[in-house]
This record gives C-alpha cells, structure tokens and sequence, in this order.
C-alpha cells in the first residue's frame, strides 16, 4: 500500500502549504456563494424567531422533524473523522495518514452545525442557557439528570471538547513548519500557535505517544455519544418504534457509515481542489472503500435485527408504525429510497477493485450513502410521531416547510464554508505524518521483485 | 563560564547520526545534545539520548477529578431538586453513571493535552538558536555547552558534514 513516489520535504511543504500560502482563483467566489445560501438560511432563522415555530411544519403530535434528523445525521458524520483516525493510529495503518486531519476536522465542523440544529429547533434559542444549564440558584431549579436530554449535551461537548484538542495538539508541529514559511502577522500568530516548538526527539516522543493516548482515551467518548443521541430516542418509552434495545450500537454503525462515506468525499474534493493527487492517491479511497463495505454490512445487520425484533413481537402499535413506514406514501417510497441508496449502490459499486479507483463512481457511491443515512434518521423520527397512539386527542402528517428545507440546506453549505476557511490557514493534510511516512518507507526485494514496504516502530 | 548552544545543519539523516558520535567520541554528554527534525524519526536513529516522561500519569488524575466532579455534580443536583419522576429514586445510578462517565473522560483528555504541553516543555517562550531550513528538511544538531568546547564542538560537526555550524548572533 505504498504506491506514490517518494516526495521531498520541500516539495511536501509547497504542495500542502499551497491552500494556506496562495488562494486558489475559485476559493473567495465559492465561499461568497456559500456566504450567500448562509445569509439566506439566517434570514430564515430570523423570520422562524420573529414568527415561531408556527412557519415550520411541525405539529402536534409531530414535534421533532427536519432540525432533529439534521442533528442525528450530523451527529453521524461527526463519528468518522475520530474513528477513522484514531483505530488507524491505534492499528498504525499507513494509509491513514492524508486522511486524518481532514477527517478530524470534518468531526469539528459537523459536530458544531450538529449542536447549532437543537438550539433553532427550540424557537426561542436565546433561552437555550435556562434549559441546558439550567443552575438556577436563585430559584433552585435544576437539571433533571435522568433525562437523556441532559446527557446528550454533556456527551457531545466532552467529545467537541476532546476533538478539537486532538486536532490543535496534531497542529503545533505544523504550526511551526507555517512559521518558518510565512512573514508578518501571520508569522506572528503563527509563531505564537506554535508555542516555541522546535522539533527535538522528546517533543516528537510526546506528539506520538499523544495521538496514540488520545485515540485511546476519546474512543470510548465517541461510541458514548452517538449511543447517548440513540437514547434521546430509545429512552422514550411511549414512542413506538424508537424503544429499541438495538439502537444505540446500530446508530453508532450507522453514524461510521455515513462518517467515512463524508470522510472518502471529502479526501476526493480536496484532491480535486488543490491538486494533491501525490497525496491522496487511489490506493487511500480504495482502503476506505474496502473499509465501507464491512462498515456496510455491519449496519445492514442491524438494520435486519432492528426490524425483526420490531416486528417479531406483532405488538399493534409497532406494526402500525411499519406499516405506515412499508406502505404508506410517501413514507414507502422514502423506505425504498434509504435501503437502495444505503446499501445496495454503494456496496455494489464498492465491490469492484475498479470501481473503488474510480474517484467519480466513488463520489457517487459515498453521496448515495448519506443521502441514505439522512432518510434512515428521517424514517425513524417522523413515522414514530405520525402514528396515532392511544389517548391522543390529535395527530397529523408531517410535512417540512420551505423555512426547514433552507435550514437544513445551508448546514451543508455550512460545513463546506468551514472546512474551505480551514484550509485557507491551517494544513488540511498533516504534514509531519506525511513526511514520516516517506522516512519510513522502503523498498524490499522478494524474489525477482521489488516491493513497496513500510519500516513500523512498537 | 556560561553555556551556550551551537547548531550544526545537516541535509541527511546519517551525517547528523555521525556527529551524534563525533561528540560523544569529544567527551559532551548525550543530555547536551538534541536533534531538531521536521518529523518523528525511529528512536534512537541519531544514537540519541532515551526520553523519559510522565505523560501516563496525566490521564489517571485527570480521570478522577472527573469521576468524582461527575458524581458530586449528578448526586448534588438530584439530591438539591428532589423531584420524584416515573417512581424512580431520587439518587438514581444509571443516569448518574451516564454523566459521570463523560466527565471521567473528559477530565482525562484534558490532564492528557495538559500534560503533553507540560512534558514537551512547551510554551518555550525564548526561542533558542534554530534556524529555518529545519522544516525544509534539514536536521539540526544542538549542543548546549560550555564555550569553551565551542571549538571542539565545532570541529565534531564540521567534520560529519555539517553544511553550516550557527552560534548565537553577537559571538
């Protein structure tokens, strides 16, 4: 798995730094167009403040919609970049090493538009301080900690927390390379990011070790978190279809599926769009596409079983509820839709060695995959709701209005808006990983040939 | 007599391994000397010195600061609002054990990056001699001895290779 050519340290600094040192022409008229689809969205906001929640299409009984499915999904693809980066460190996968800051930093910007998804669904954001920290000690009102809605939050900032330490401790040896490459006040900030790094054999000692103890320490925040989103669901007794033993290992699946599908495309874009073809070659989307099919079938399975045990039972309200999922429209349609795009296309597509290295039908196969995992959030938010329940003096349909589509339209534009402003000043690829990769790479005669090999420390 | 550091720059990672040798062969002291690089290289690719630290420490006493925050936070919030909800305890474990574990982590993870800065000597706030070339690819070799073995010093390097030997400006 060592297919690129052995690249200077000089030619590294000027390929990677390129994003930083000189705006490519099409960088400002994207992140305008961006700005405008975001000035939008704000509009929106405003007028759904001004107005209340009366502008969306949420309703009684259906009072969780388009924001919370948005939320869960973002929630997911959150859970790559950690995963991804941190089992490759733990599993010293050499190919991990372009793909991890991006995917690290994918954690952060989605996880933030994640967080950004609750407080507008509130409709009075500004009184989210009263309900996630609600100390109030001059009333004597507190936190009800027996509500998953309490631990979600706690869950989702230790793991904001975790990982932008991850990614600002993996930046200080690049900090330190813009440094030595920039001049003025960016050399200044740059300077003052880097903290004096200078790059001696205990510094590097510590960074290894680092982002070998970190990985360790935030995997278990990251299957914490999604688990604590399934329970936002699975604690609630009275919604049929959501009190499912299953669902916090089958949302944690989920959440890697969709992750390291967003993670492959974005490692395509940026192939695309600052010509690190040296970098990010074939052989890396090609692992991840390998790596999807088992994350795949795992979360096939537990699809299957979430279902079966759904069912087996024939519980009146369940059924009702699959019913309306299997047969209703256009519940049905969006049913078929999520289990094609999913599964099925992708897991095709990845199958072939060809396929897999073809950056275009890997685009495809991984948008497929989250467009998907959206309708799967989608399909187990509303149908839930929809489903008339005993006692209930009223129930409705749910259909999203033009205030939510633009919404949860501009978190995409949203995500990309950050993730482009990020690689205007910080690597998007780590640099030292990349150059301790060529360090360590070899070559080993076997018989008449030659092949590529990788020194690996203990 | 003051100790001053001296910089020997090498463009290969085996002339910088040679003057690891040349001065340890003249009599200074592997904690002397340090090899400034742009990436992690295998231990001990230059000879140098085995770096010892407490890094594993960090996460423990981070973990339980956290562990115990978590329990006095989620014990002294039930306890403070006693509202009995679904006939459940009012000291209830399960969610208790939710809160209190991701404060257990999240107190480790942050001991762990304190101690990474803290054990990496960082912030350093006086830049020391270094020079630019070392994120081009360059090794730098520094030694921080007495003046006196300044000639010795640079005579070691010289003779490795060293494609330049900088001392403090002002010398």
């Amino acid at each position: 798995m060592q297919e690129g050519r052995t690249l200077s340290t000089r030619e590294i600094n000027r390929d990677l730094l390129r994003s930083i040192l000189e705006s490519p022409r099409w960088f400002w008229p994207v992140v305008t167009v961006l700005g405008i689809i975001l000035l939008v969205a704000a509009i929106a906001i405003g007028i759904m403040v001004n107005r209340g929640l009366g502008v969306t299409g949420l309703n009684r009984p259906v009072a969780w919609g388009f924001f919370i499915t948005n939320f869960v999904f973002w929630i997911g693809i959150s859970h790559a970049g950690v995963m991804l980066s941190a089992i490759l460190r733990l599993a010293k996968a050499e190919w991990r090493r372009p793909a991890t800051r991006a995917a690290e930093v994918l954690t952060l910007f989605s996880l933030m538009t994640a967080m950004i998804m609750p407080i507008v669904h509130t409709g009075r954001p500004w009184r989210i301080l009263y309900w996630v920290f609600p100390y109030d000690f001059a009333r004597g009102i507190w936190p009800n900690i027996r509500t998953p809605l309490v631990w979600d939050p706690s869950a989702i900032l230790t793991y904001l927390t975790s990982s932008t330490l991850f990614v600002i401790i993996a930046l200080i040896p690049d900090f330190a390379v813009l440094r030595d490459h920039t001049t003025g006040v960016a050399h200044r900030v740059y300077t003052l990011l880097a903290m004096g790094w200078e790059g001696n054999a205990r510094q590097w000692k510590l960074q290894i070790t680092a982002g070998v103890l970190l990985s360790a320490l935030i995997l278990p925040v990251f299957v914490s978190v999604h688990s604590i989103v399934s329970w936002d669901f699975g604690m609630a007794v009275a919604v049929k279809t959501w009190h499912s033993t299953v669902f916090a290992p089958y949302f944690v699946v989920g959440a890697v599926h969709s992750g390291v599908s967003a993670v492959a495309f974005v490692l395509i874009l940026l192939r695309w769009c600052y010509g690190w073809q040296d970098y990010i070659r074939h052989e890396h989307i090609d692992a991840l596409g390998r790596l999807l099919i088992v994350v795949a079938t795992g979360w096939f399975y537990f699809l299957i079983m979430e279902l079966l045990f759904g069912m087996y039972g024939r519980e009146a309200d369940e059924l009702a509820v699959r019913g309306l999922q299997f047969t209703q429209w256009p519940y049905n349609a969006w049913f078929i839709v999520f289990v094609v795009t999913t599964y099925f296309i992708p897991v095709i597509l990845w199958l072939s060695r060809a396929w897999r290295r073809n950056l275009w039908i890997m685009s495809i196969a991984c948008i497929s995959v989250n467009i998907g995992m959206w309708l799967e959030r989608f399909l187990i938010i509303v149908p839930g709701l929809v489903n008339k329940q005993v006692f209930s003096f009223t129930w409705a349909d749910y259909a999203p209005s033009p205030f939510e589509i633009i919404i949860v339209g501009a978190t995409f534009a949203l995500v990309t808006m950050l993730m482009l402003l990020f690689s205007r000043v910080f690597p998007l690829v780590p640099l030292y990983d990349v150059k301790e990769g060529d360090i360590l790479k070899t070559e080993v005669k076997v018989g008449r040939r030659t092949v590529p090999a990788t020194f690996r420390e203990d | 007599m003051a100790r001053r550091p001296i910089l020997g720059l090498f463009d290969s990672a085996n002339s910088a391994a040679d003057a690891g040798d040349a001065l340890r062969q003249a009599g200074i002291p592997d904690t002397d000397v340090d090899f400034l690089t742009d990436a992690p290289y295998p231990e001990g690719a230059f000879g140098e010195r085995e770096e010892k630290h407490r890094l594993y420490i960090f996460p423990f006493i981070g973990g339980l600061l956290g562990l115990t925050t978590g329990i006095l936070l989620t014990s002294m919030t039930q306890v403070a609002y006693p509202l009995v909800t679904g006939g459940k305890p009012i000291l209830s474990l399960p969610p208790m054990a939710v809160v209190t574990y991701e404060g257990t982590m999240l107190g480790a993870i942050l001991f762990t990056v304190l101690g990474i800065i803290f054990e990496s000597r960082l912030p350093k706030l006086k830049a020391g001699l270094y020079d630019k070339r070392i994120t081009e690819g360059y090794i730098g070799v520094l030694v921080n001895t007495e003046e006196t073995q300044h000639g010795q010093v640079e005579t070691a390097l010289g003779q490795s290779g060293a494609v330049e030997v900088k001392r403090e400006s002002g010398q």
